[in-house]
């Protein structure tokens, strides 16, 4: 019996309740946890719990959660819905912003763009990310699900390679052709690109007459009183200003929620899960499975790449080198994805939620209180340096040592959580929920729900 | 044109009809064997100002990128060897094979740095900058150990068998506690399990060993084969070959006149090969002839080979096949370890992400071979090495991982069976 069953079980006893209002509960509770023990790290951390230094710690876990919840959501489009072993959506990322980048860049900057305006850049990239997602799936899909994991992996190294590599740094578009005029182009290579038109542009002309450089000019009505209260009670200017653009990507998240709600009821969902089950049978059943393969993962790319937009593009600077865009952040999101159950849209908030607060964000939240709290001093430079006192049974440098690399082993911890759900609770939290296979609801004359709906089949069970 | 040529032509088009995939990929081939021809005869085909074909490329450079293709190539072969036996004997796609591959670099370059410490009188205070491979400031360097496989060949010894036999350990103990649970698993499940190992080993190793790049050897002796008016001769430094070309080589430095046709004025040096290179391709091939052997002529290799093949039929037939499953992991994973560190010998450097950058190249060939099959692996590997290097002909450097990585995805679309076309795998 792990937490997770226990977690799970709870359920049953909201068995009567609608399940909308279950779902937004079970949110509303994780993330009131989530929120009072980082409270409590604030307090007990070098802030000592100043008010300001607490909106800015959940602010910022929000921010995070959000930005996970948002590509969890996409990946749970191409894994738990359709079962597609994408582990490239690192490189979806890249495009999208990329091609955000290139639509959006003034033709002055260096490296130059089109100059085009913010929504055009939005579409742009979505839509760069599903072509280069529907030129993978078009003869991937034919592969097994392994090789669809290596196929997609290798892609998104090359789509990074390529922008690094300085072949791509400045060119020019149309450069033989006549009558087509010339398009200068550029990735920037390692020097990155810098992306004044932006997602977090209008947030900030809500609270700036000058968006672009908020110094340079006034606040505007609503910026002065915004952030002229908030400043009263201890709140930096900057933190007012990352929570409006938080708020706008938990809008985002609950748009990819309620998108991926409506495409799961809709028969081309049901398609999508019937392929997740048995490929063979959907095809029995007179459905060309690569057609929908292809749609479904032409849209959750385009979701991956506004995501990528939302996460990368809002710094106003992006380079092939950023985490955003290693292997890594796909593994990351697929974590995220495990914990909270491939297949449920809940799962995916949640588990984005959990993945961010207490793996990505809680070490180094840990790190800073135990190093606060027990004056370790300077960490040793070296684990040589760290091991040897250990030997005379002096724990401190050690100490110091693994809180000073507590990045590091993050990552250890992510691997020892993903072998350790993949061994015990593979399903995750919630992806094992009873799913409604029929589209009218399943309720008897006397609007009793019937103790066993259909049950969505996902297997795995009785592996313990 | 005659009815017979006239039934060629139409034989040929209905082979392209029947199998594209071939035709396309044979047009594609056969343009770049035109296009290497005309660069190293110097030729260039214009159509209009457009230069198609051809260009320029001195042998001696394709001579030497086909060397280093061979030489990374092998490597990756012998590393592709175990991942192609778990991966047909285990089924399942083993993401963190490039992670044993760096944890037996880093294990055996950490043995023969003490012991290249301890052979050349730098141990004292030094053991754990020894251990960490320089981790530590103040540790002795590459240069103070003089540490190659001519100045101290007991370390690389040592340093081989202890890469070869701590990833065995590694390998036994991952496999009793993350794999041998969800032996019944399918195989995404240990495929993501094994991204968690990945993740897990690799973070561990940074956390010992730090997370910098780190020079491994000091620089070795080589031989460069080279012209000398007209003859071709091998010499272990340029100052011996310049000296031989002025009148005669310097006496007590290695000097050999190959026996070959007269080059004419021929006087420029056609390749240079180092010690470290050379021990990474003899050693590799050794290490693949008792591999051979050991599947070949051994009991338990026609068990390993039967267990690929068919699993249940293996087990009906009283093949004990979690012995084999742990004799694929000693086998695969000590060759994993000493891959990895005859690859950092043979360039020199070591850093946290060796086996992660190799990885995918690993696929690549073990996917091209034939999953299963350890001859497709090595094959595999020399073809992807040749692939990541040659590519440089036509291609500028920053993009030849990723056209080896294109080349592996071209490869499972247009025969995901491998060209020895392995075994199948859930």
């Amino acid at each position: 019996m792990t937490v997770a069953d226990a977690i799970a079980e709870q359920f049953d006893r909201f068995e009567d309740t609608p399940q909308w209002l279950v779902d937004v509960g079970l949110i509303a509770a994780t993330m009131g946890g989530i929120y009072l023990l980082f409270t409590i790290f604030t307090i007990l951390g070098p802030s000592r719990g100043a008010f300001g230094a607490i909106v800015n710690n959940l602010q910022s876990i929000t921010f995070w959660t959000a930005l996970y919840a948002m590509m969890v959501l996409a990946l749970n489009l191409h894994w738990g819905y359709t079962g597609l072993f994408n582990i490239g959506v690192a490189g979806f990322m890249a495009v999208g912003v990329y091609a955000f980048a290139a639509l959006t860049v003034p033709p002055t900057a260096n490296p130059p763009g089109l100059g085009l305006p913010l929504w055009v850049g939005l579409l742009g990239g979505m839509v760069a990310a599903a072509l280069v997602g529907a030129v993978t799936a078009l003869p991937a899909l034919r592969l097994r699900a392994d090789y669809l994991a290596i196929v997609t992996v290798a892609l998104s190294e090359i789509i990074r390679l390529a922008f690094l590599s300085t072949v791509l740094e400045r060119f020019t578009l149309f450069a033989n052709v006549d009558f087509v005029p010339d398009v200068p182009l550029g990735t920037g290579a390692g020097r990155g690109i810098n992306i004044p038109v932006n997602p977090s542009i209008p947030v900030k002309a809500l609270f700036y007459t000058n968006p672009s450089n908020p110094a340079s000019g006034g606040r505007t009505g609503f910026g002065s009183l915004a952030l002229g209260v908030f400043e009263a009670v201890g709140v930096r200017e900057t933190v007012v200003v990352s929570l409006a653009y938080t708020i706008v990507l938990i809008a985002v998240v609950a748009a990819f929620y309620w998108l991926l709600v409506r495409v799961g009821n809709s028969p081309f969902g049901r398609v999508l899960k019937a392929i997740r089950e048995d490929e063979l049978v959907a095809n029995s059943l007179g459905k060309d499975t690569r057609l929908f393969k292809i749609k479904v993962f032409m849209l959750g790319c385009a979701l991956m790449g506004l995501g990528g937009i939302l996460w990368e593009a809002q710094r106003g600077f992006t380079d092939p080198t950023s985490t955003t865009f290693r292997p890594i952040q796909t593994f990351y999101i697929f974590v995220a994805l495990i914990i909270g159950g491939a297949g449920s849209n809940t799962g995916s908030v949640l588990g984005g939620a959990l993945f961010a607060s207490l793996l990505f964000q809680g070490p180094l939240f840990v790190s800073r209180i135990v190093s606060f709290l027990l004056d370790l001093g300077s960490a040793p430079s070296s684990f040589a340096d760290a091991v040897g006192p250990l030997l005379a049974l002096e724990v401190g440098p050690f100490l110091a040592y693994t809180m000073n690399n507590i990045e590091d082993l993050r990552f250890v911890l992510l691997g020892i959580v993903l072998v350790y759900l993949m061994q015990n609770r593979p399903e995750g939290l919630l992806g094992h929920r009873k799913e409604v296979a029929a589209s009218v609801p399943l309720v008897d004359r006397k609007g009793n729900r019937p103790r066993e709906a259909a049950a969505d089949g996902g297997g795995g069970d009785g592996d313990e | 044109m005659s009815g017979a040529q006239i039934d060629r032509l139409a034989s040929v088009g209905s082979a392209v009809v029947e199998r594209p995939k071939l035709a396309l990929v044979s047009v594609l081939g056969g343009l770049l064997a035109v296009d290497l021809l005309f660069r190293l005869v110097g030729f260039r085909l214009f159509v209009g100002p457009v230069g198609l074909l051809g260009g320029q490329l001195a042998v001696e450079r394709l001579l030497t990128l086909v060397w280093n293709g061979v030489v990374v190539g092998l490597g990756i072969g012998l590393a592709g060897i175990g991942l192609s036996m778990t991966y047909s004997i285990l089924r399942f796609a083993n993401f963190a094979h490039g992670d044993y591959i760096t944890s037996g670099a880093f294990a055996g370059w950490a043995i023969a740095w003490l012991v290249a410490g301890v052979t050349s009188g730098n141990l004292a205070g030094n053991l754990g900058g020894l251990l960490l491979i320089g981790e530590t400031s103040g540790a002795p360097s590459s240069s103070d150990l003089g540490i190659n496989v001519v100045g101290t060949p007991l370390a690389i010894v040592v340093g081989l068998l202890v890469a070869g036999v701590f990833t065995i350990a590694l390998a036994l103990a991952i496999d009793r506690v993350v794999y041998r649970p969800m032996r019944d698993a399918e195989g995404i499940a240990l495929l993501i399990a094994s991204i968690g190992v990945a993740l897990a080993l690799r973070y561990v190793i940074v956390f010992i060993f730090g997370g910098a790049n780190r020079g491994l050897t000091a620089s070795g002796p080589k031989l460069i084969l080279a012209g000398v008016n007209g003859k071709l001769a091998v010499a272990a430094n340029q100052e011996t070959l310049t000296a031989a070309r002025q009148g005669g080589p310097t006496a007590g430095e290695f000097y050999l006149r190959l026996p070959l046709v007269d080059l004419g004025a021929y006087s420029r040096e056609v390749l240079s090969v180092t010690s470290s290179e050379l021990t990474l391709v003899g050693l590799s091939l050794a290490l693949m002839l008792g591999l051979h052997l050991l599947l070949q002529r051994t009991k338990l290799g026609t068990a390993m080979r039967a267990t690929a093949d068919n699993q249940d039929l293996a087990r009906v037939t009283g093949i004990p096949t979690e012995r084999v499953v742990r004799a694929t992991w000693v086998v695969g994973a000590g060759l994993a370890g000493a891959s990895g560190f005859l690859l950092a010998l043979e360039r020199g450097t070591l850093s946290f992400n060796l086996g992660w950058l190799l990885l995918l190249l690993i696929f690549a060939a073990v996917i091209l071979g034939g999953i299963g099959s350890i001859y497709g692996a090595i094959v595999g590997g020399i073809l992807i090495g040749l692939t990541n290097s040659m590519s440089l002909v036509w291609i500028p450097s920053s993009l030849s991982t990723a056209a080896a990585f294109l080349i592996m995805i071209f490869v499972l679309l247009l025969k995901p069976d491998g060209l020895f076309g392995g075994v199948t795998t859930a």
